[in-house]
């Protein structure tokens, strides 16, 4: 279950993954295929390593073992130019959002197109307006990224992220810490973006309802492996306990709720020391 | 015995490994400078965050350090008679020593920890990993610009606090204790060397101005991503700056100096 066949309609693929930070393994031999138009999502608990699997596939970090083919370029065989040629048409949303905080929205906005094209400001401003727009938020553009709340500056890194007209977009927990509205918001807009777009969407996340509502196809993973995939359906009806835990969010199961600990009356009775 | 040694083998392995990375990190940053040229505005945002900000303190430290010297310069020449050559001893120490590394010390204070901060502040905030996303390379866009307008500014800053402490020492001097105006200034024209005294005190200042930046800025860029790191890291910024600054110093002025 662990290597689904390589797909030649997948924009992304990833083969035989390992990855390991000091002595603790993030990956372990994992394989997953982010097919094109689609959206494909990662779940999984926090500290899965889901946030290190978007940076291995941008190419800011590099796996033990194992290959990342971004639309026929292996990430991590490119030189520096390719890799950043490449990096322009993968649009990445940082959970915090990561905006420049010196710059107002329009100019965050306009940052990559400014960065990256010798477009007439005339026409800059146009395009900004138009991705703001994309993201209803057309209105703010005079205002800093302090003064925005966690949901607005989201969806203003949405808007940069487009910017560029990439052909993919990868989601670092877009849902987390939002309100109902602002979640409702962002899953309606990741899935027309997408649509419209025509984009290829990575959504990593640990929110189940939201997710599931938008996803195409979903990965399970935990502990470095892929405990389940399949669709929003086929996930829901999975008979593994472990992929039942996360999508019910029960408190222990085959994850337990307590961290591993010695014989807990032993624990109470040992005298002596203070810890 | 044995930990200690531990001890000192490791920490000289990490002291080491950074300074590995430092190298690394300035050598990046200055091929980066090349791609700063074609986009001066970028660098003209810098100048004046990190030079024209700091223009406040070092004039002010400039002016009050001019005219200690001079109360302190007239007690002593006085003794001897020699108080005509106050404009000499007030010029040639700002111009050598106090100026280069006094506005060193404030541009480090004022400028370096505001740079490591900012850096700090934008990694931990997934700024700089943000940017590298959007195939934009932090160091050429944010680090090199910085970096460039530290080692301009210093020079500058430091010319500055020299010309200002001057003019405090003829303050004190001539308006307060009777030296005569015109034997502070011709003196100073007389006595002062421009290869020996100020094309020195310039260099020193560009040697400040560069280490200095090269210190803030790498550790901004190094830190580690938390509230404590980023503080850790100003508070290092300063007192390595300073250590750099005063012990620069004395090897420049060995080499400057030394035979004479």
């Amino acid at each position: 279950m662990d290597n689904r066949v390589s797909l030649p309609n997948s924009l992304v693929s990833v083969q035989n993954l390992s990855f390991s930070r000091g002595d603790k393994k993030i990956f372990d031999d994992i394989s997953l295929e982010f097919e094109r138009g689609k959206v494909t999502a990662i779940m999984g608990p926090s500290g899965t390593g889901k946030t290190t699997l978007l940076k291995l596939i941008g190419g800011q970090l590099f796996p033990k073992q194992g290959s990342i083919i971004v639309d026929g370029n292996n990430v991590h065989s490119l030189r520096r130019t390719e890799l950043y040629n490449l990096r322009k048409r993968m649009g990445m949303l940082f959970q915090s959002g990561a905006l420049l905080t010196d710059m107002n929205v329009f100019d965050n906005v306009a940052f990559p197109l400014r960065e990256h094209t010798h477009l007439p400001e005339s026409m800059i401003r146009t395009l900004v307006l138009m991705k703001l727009q994309a993201v209803g938020l057309r209105g703010a553009r005079n205002l800093m990224p302090n003064e925005l709340s966690g949901g607005m500056a989201r969806r203003i890194a949405l808007a940069r992220a487009i910017a560029l007209d990439p052909m993919m977009i990868m989601y670092d927990e877009p849902f987390t810490g939002q309100d109902p509205i602002s979640k409702g918001a962002l899953v309606h807009l990741i899935k027309s973006l997408n649509t419209i777009l025509g984009l290829t969407s990575i959504v990593v996340s640990h929110d189940v309802h939201e997710t599931a509502a938008i996803a195409d196809y979903i990965y399970v993973i935990s502990e470095g492996k892929i405990v389940g995939q399949g669709t929003p359906k086929e996930i829901a009806q999975s008979e593994s306990d472990w992929v039942q835990q996360f999508m019910t969010g029960a408190a222990d199961g085959p994850a337990h709720f307590h961290y591993p600990a010695k014989d807990y009356v032993d624990d109470l009775l040992s005298t002596g020391r203070r810890y | 015995m044995i930990e200690f040694l531990q001890q000192l083998g490791k920490n000289t392995h990490t002291g080491f490994t950074k300074l590995g990375r430092g190298t690394f990190f300035l050598l990046q940053v200055i091929s980066g400078i090349l791609s700063v040229l074609p986009r001066p505005r970028l660098l003209l945002n810098q100048m004046y965050s990190v030079g024209v900000l700091s223009f406040l303190i070092i004039s002010i430290s400039g002016l009050f350090v001019g005219m200690v010297l001079g109360l302190q310069g007239y007690y002593i020449l006085s003794d001897f008679g020699a108080e005509e050559t106050l404009g000499v001893m007030v010029a040639a120490s700002l111009v050598r020593e106090l100026g280069p590394v006094v506005s060193a010390l404030l541009f480090a204070g004022r400028a370096g920890s505001a740079l490591t901060a900012e850096i700090g502040l934008m990694k931990a905030t997934e700024q700089l990993s943000g940017m590298e996303m959007m195939a934009v390379d932090p160091i050429k866009r944010i680090i090199s610009p910085r970096f460039l307008a530290g080692c301009l500014s210093m020079p500058l800053l430091a010319a500055l606090f020299s010309a200002i402490g001057i003019i405090g020492g003829q303050l004190v001097g001539s308006g307060l204790l009777g030296v005569d105006e015109g034997a502070y200034w011709a003196q100073m024209q007389a006595n002062l060397d421009f290869q020996d005294d100020i094309v020195n005190g310039v260099i020193k200042s560009i040697v400040f101005g560069f280490v200095t930046s090269w210190i803030a800025l790498f550790e901004g860029y190094d830190a580690v991503p938390t509230s404590e790191g980023v503080s850790r890291a100003t508070t290092r910024t300063v007192v390595n700056s300073a250590f750099s600054i005063l012990g620069l110093d004395f090897i420049l002025t060995t080499l400057m100096f030394g035979d004479n």
